[in-house]
């Protein structure tokens, strides 16, 4: 028997092949096409035709897949770290306070109350404050209410300081006069960096691109001596001029214009600077010099505000949640927190997500077990039923799949509520008495019933396709070596089946783990998902960085899962058909 | 047909019926009994019931009338598992998921043998088909006709004495299947095991068997030995079904005794053997074996009936030559002649005179 022709045992002389592959292994040098180029690259050439066609064919496709799919994946994934607001809103004021010490028992200096107000007066007038309070509201709660209030009362000390101004030349009381002194005259040179660089802020507080024709250009000549006020005017005339399209000349100036004039004439070196300005309204200027007018006191202005401007916590929350990147979501999402001190754990009150997270995949695990139990006799029956009586059962299997989401849901819910059908039968039938019936709703089991059987067909499915694969004459065969029925089943069919097992398992696994609209409508409170989470600061808390993260974990840990899956089942060894 | 009852019968079907839908009977009435140590096959056409009549002594289809005894006792309410009988399946059956050695262990360990004692079953199993080195393997890293000695070892490991093996060569390449054959022959003589074998492939059923059991239509037609069978067919089913055979149709003219003339359908007259025609008048397919024509008219019995052919094709096959002759109206009357120094070659379109020895030739049902 050992001159059998098996590819395995047989001898046979060399081919044409084996050169070839002797060639290949090496010895050889590179094996050479017949017109002498390298058989590796030529292949390669006579491959790229076909190459390039199949991916013409899938091109659309993937172009689709691209902008409609992982491009917001990623911009969301992307926003569970992205911490701008902050910056863009008080950009000012943060690089100010980026020179201040945190952990030192000092306020921050008056430079910052100064950069603040006026940051925080640009964004009170486009109403963007009220968001940047929001976004630090998620890391200390208060911080809402201090940003709006602020909005509410930086008017007060700029119309004082137009009182002031007036009381002294009475033409600072005229809009003409502060656009003649700020705009740059025909030939005058222009100060294009602020006008880019306001331009750009506007932009961001306005969620527009400033279009349309300004009939104003800040003065280079005057931005040097009146620096602060030329940056206020800048950003007010490109707010009326192109985002509301009004005439800057005729449009009253925002309060905070004053206060910054104050500011600057009273600033150190301005009658310097001024004797040596050659511009408009230099002796309206030098008018306020000679006043003997005081520079503002921001931090007082703030204090009056409110209290908490002069607290030391209120500055640590904003420095540490300044950065353009932040790892504050990701904290958050496993119930710690950012603080100066570095990652802290939240107070016990407030930690749920971890517990929610742990409760997400042991409520997925169950389902999954369940799904398990029930499909693979339903999948057994399939592949073991004559063709029209398998099709027939099939068509029932499937039927779940034809009806919406929310019936289905719905219809659980009049099955398991209190006076639900289950109930009712139970009650009637004396099992339960009228006044104990059995809560089987807006809780766990109401999530993991519900569940299982919408996610029943998924589990179904890839067994059914596995177990048609296998032969009947394996289990004949177990048989007619001495195998009983059962030792048949389990030493046979059974680890064959098992790749079906997987699959099915994978799937609802990974389904019901991001599961959303089932847990909603059926879970209550105890019975909800990770996915309700996310969707709640989605829609109604607004924080879209902790959702976003929170989604990054889920993802994160069903790709673990993946691997793990991977590593010890085998992915190649899942069928799904 | 059918057997007498014999008392070293081991495998026995007395009267079995089989019907799946109960309208139309699969296995018609069938009688049949294997004695020890013989290799027995059922040949047929596939739907002529040979499958079914394996599965129902396996245990996996039941009688739906009848007994079906093996070694004297009634077997038919006996589960598959608890027959002990060995089964080599078309597909080899081999459990993917179990090496070679854990696929031949499962018989052993399902009967609870220990431990050393399975190995030493297994390996001499493995020995016997000359697989001892592949233990380890998984079947899908073995070649088919691996494969193959694999299952038949597995169906033998656990020392049965009945083996049923379902057209077990019929996925491997005609060489292969060749050898195969001499080595099961071969070890089921030398274990002395009796073997009940299904096949659809006449070669292989007379180059194996003891004896072969012919299936047609739910019966069996013929049960022989494979020379009895080829030579003295009983009808013209198994006429036509084993071999190459040239038919020709006709009326009994007269019977005398071992010799029938019969006319055929053109008038012509021919002398043959009559097999089951009995009375003059009767309508009779004549068959005669295609190397048992003669045109050479000096290897001719004198005064036997001869007919004119015309030849029509000549083809060189090698050890033989196969030539296609219109003889009585039929166009496809062949003759096998060896290939011989001395050998014509016939030409297409000459004209030839053919006969056979009366014996050669047997006058079958209609």
């Amino acid at each position: 028997m050992s001159d059998v022709t098996d590819a395995t045992t047989a001898k046979r002389g060399p081919t044409p092949d084996d050169a070839l592959r002797i060639a290949d292994s090496g010895d050889g040098g590179p094996v050479l096409a017949a017109d002498g180029t390298p058989l590796k690259r030529s292949l390669s050439r006579a491959l790229r035709v076909q190459k390039m066609r199949a991916l013409a064919l899938i091109a659309p496709l993937l172009v689709f897949v691209l902008i409609s799919f992982i491009v917001p994946i990623g911009d969301m994934l992307f926003r569970s770290v992205e911490n701008r607001m902050v910056g863009d809103t008080l950009p000012y004021t943060v690089e100010e306070l980026s020179k201040w010490d945190g952990a030192s028992d000092a306020l921050p200096p008056e430079a910052v109350y100064r950069d603040l107000y006026f940051d925080l007066f640009l964004a009170a007038e486009m109403k963007r404050h009220t968001r940047l309070g929001s976004r630090l509201n998620y890391e200390s709660s208060g911080m809402s209410s201090l940003f709006r209030q602020a909005g509410r009362k930086l008017d007060d000390p700029g119309d004082e300081a137009q009182e002031a101004l007036e009381a002294i030349d009475e033409r600072w009381g005229e809009r003409e006069t502060y656009f003649e002194l700020f705009n740059a005259a025909e030939g005058a040179e222009i100060d294009n960096d602020l006008l880019k660089a306001q331009k750009k802020r506007i932009r961001y507080l306005s969620d527009t691109v400033p279009t349309g024709e300004m009939d104003f250009s800040p003065s280079a000549e005057v931005s040097a001596l009146l620096p602060l006020a030329a940056r206020v005017y800048t950003s007010f005339a490109v707010i009326t001029g192109m985002v509301d399209n009004k005439v800057v000349a005729k449009t009253k100036p925002m309060e905070s214009l004053y206060l910054a004039l104050v500011q600057d004439v009273t600033r150190p070196g301005f009658a310097d600077d001024l004797a040596a300005y050659n511009g408009p309204q230099k002796d309206a200027l030098a008018a306020l010099a000679n006043s003997g007018l005081t520079a503002p006191d921001y931090t007082a202005i703030f204090e009056e505000v409110d209290r908490d401007w002069v607290n030391l916590d209120t500055w640590r929350v904003i420095q540490t949640h300044s950065g353009t990147f932040t790892s504050g979501y990701f904290l958050n999402a496993v119930d710690m927190q950012k603080t100066p001190e570095g990652p802290a754990v939240q107070p016990e009150n407030k930690r749920v997500l971890i517990q929610l997270f742990i409760r997400t995949l042991i409520m997925s695990l169950t389902i999954m077990g369940a799904c398990i139990l029930l499909a693979y006799p339903v999948a057994w029956l399939l592949s073991n039923l004559p063709a029209r009586k398998a099709n027939v059962l099939m068509i029932l299997v499937l039927l779940p799949f034809w009806t919406s989401l929310l019936v289905r849901t719905s219809a659980w819910k009049v099955m398991l509520q209190q006076q639900g059908v289950i109930n009712d039968v139970l009650v009637w039938i004396g099992l339960v008495a009228d006044n104990d019936r059995l809560v089987m709703i807006n809780n766990q089991f109401g999530t993991i019933t519900a569940m299982t059987h919408i996610l029943l067909p998924f589990m179904i499915l890839p067994m059914y396709s596995v177990m048609s694969t296998i032969n009947p004459s394996y289990v004949r065969a177990a048989k007619s070596l001495g195998a009983t029925n059962w030792t048949a089943f389990w030493r046979v069919y059974f680890p064959q089946s098992i790749p079906g097992i997987g699959a099915g398992s994978i799937l609802v696994f990974i389904l019901s783990i991001g599961y959303y609209i089932t847990p909603e409508i059926v879970g209550g409170t105890k019975g909800v998902f990770i996915s309700n989470r996310i969707a709640y600061h989605i829609s109604s808390s607004l924080n879209w960085g902790l959702a976003a993260a929170l989604g990054t974990i889920l993802l994160a840990v069903v790709l673990l899962l993946y691997w793990c899956y991977d590593k010890i089942v085998g992915i190649d060894n899942v069928k799904l058909g | 047909m059918a057997e007498s009852h014999t008392s070293d019968a081991f495998v026995e079907f007395e009267r079995v019926q089989k019907s799946y839908d109960g309208e139309t009977l699969v296995v018609k009435d069938l009688n049949l009994s294997v004695p020890k140590g013989e290799f027995l096959t059922m040949l047929g056409p596939s739907g002529s019931g040979k499958t079914t009549c394996l599965m129902m002594l396996a245990g996996f289809e039941t009688a739906t009338h009848g007994d079906i005894r093996l070694g004297g006792t009634s077997i038919n309410n006996i589960p598959p598992h608890k027959r002990g009988i060995g089964m080599v399946f078309q597909n080899y059956a081999l459990f993917p998921h179990m090496t070679i050695a854990e696929n031949l262990a499962f018989p052993l360990e399902v009967r609870k043998i220990g431990k050393d004692e399975r190995e030493k079953k297994v390996k001499r199993a493995l020995d016997m088909v000359e697989m001892g080195k592949f233990g380890g393997r998984r079947p899908a890293q073995l070649s088919g006709g691996q494969q193959q000695r694999v299952a038949l070892a597995r169906a033998l490991v656990f020392e049965p004495e009945l083996v049923l093996m379902d057209e077990p060569l019929g996925a491997l390449d005609k060489q292969l299947r060749e050898k195969m054959q001499f080595e099961i022959t071969h070890l089921a003589h030398q274990l002395g095991i009796t073997t009940v074998y299904v096949t659809h492939d006449q070669t292989e059923a007379l180059t194996m068997s003891d004896r072969v059991a012919v299936f047609d239509d739910g019966r069996i037609q013929q049960i022989a030995a494979p020379d009895t069978l080829y030579e003295k067919p009983e009808n013209s089913f198994v006429a036509q079904f084993i071999g190459e055979n040239n038919t020709l149709r006709g009326v009994v003219k007269e019977i005398k005794g071992d010799l029938a003339v019969v006319e055929l359908d053109d008038g012509e007259l021919i002398d043959c053997k009559p097999i089951n025609v009995t009375k003059v008048g009767e309508r009779t397919q004549v068959s005669i074996r295609p190397e048992r024509v003669e045109f050479d008219k000096k290897r001719l019995q004198p005064g036997v009936h001869t007919l004119k052919a015309e030849v029509l094709e000549f083809v060189y096959m090698g050890d033989i030559f196969r030539t296609r002759l219109r003889v009585a109206g039929n166009d496809d009357f062949i003759v096998k002649t060896r290939n011989a120094p001395d050998q014509k070659r016939l030409q297409p379109g000459e004209q030839l005179e053919i006969g056979w020895l009366p014996q050669d030739c047997r006058a079958l049902d209609a």
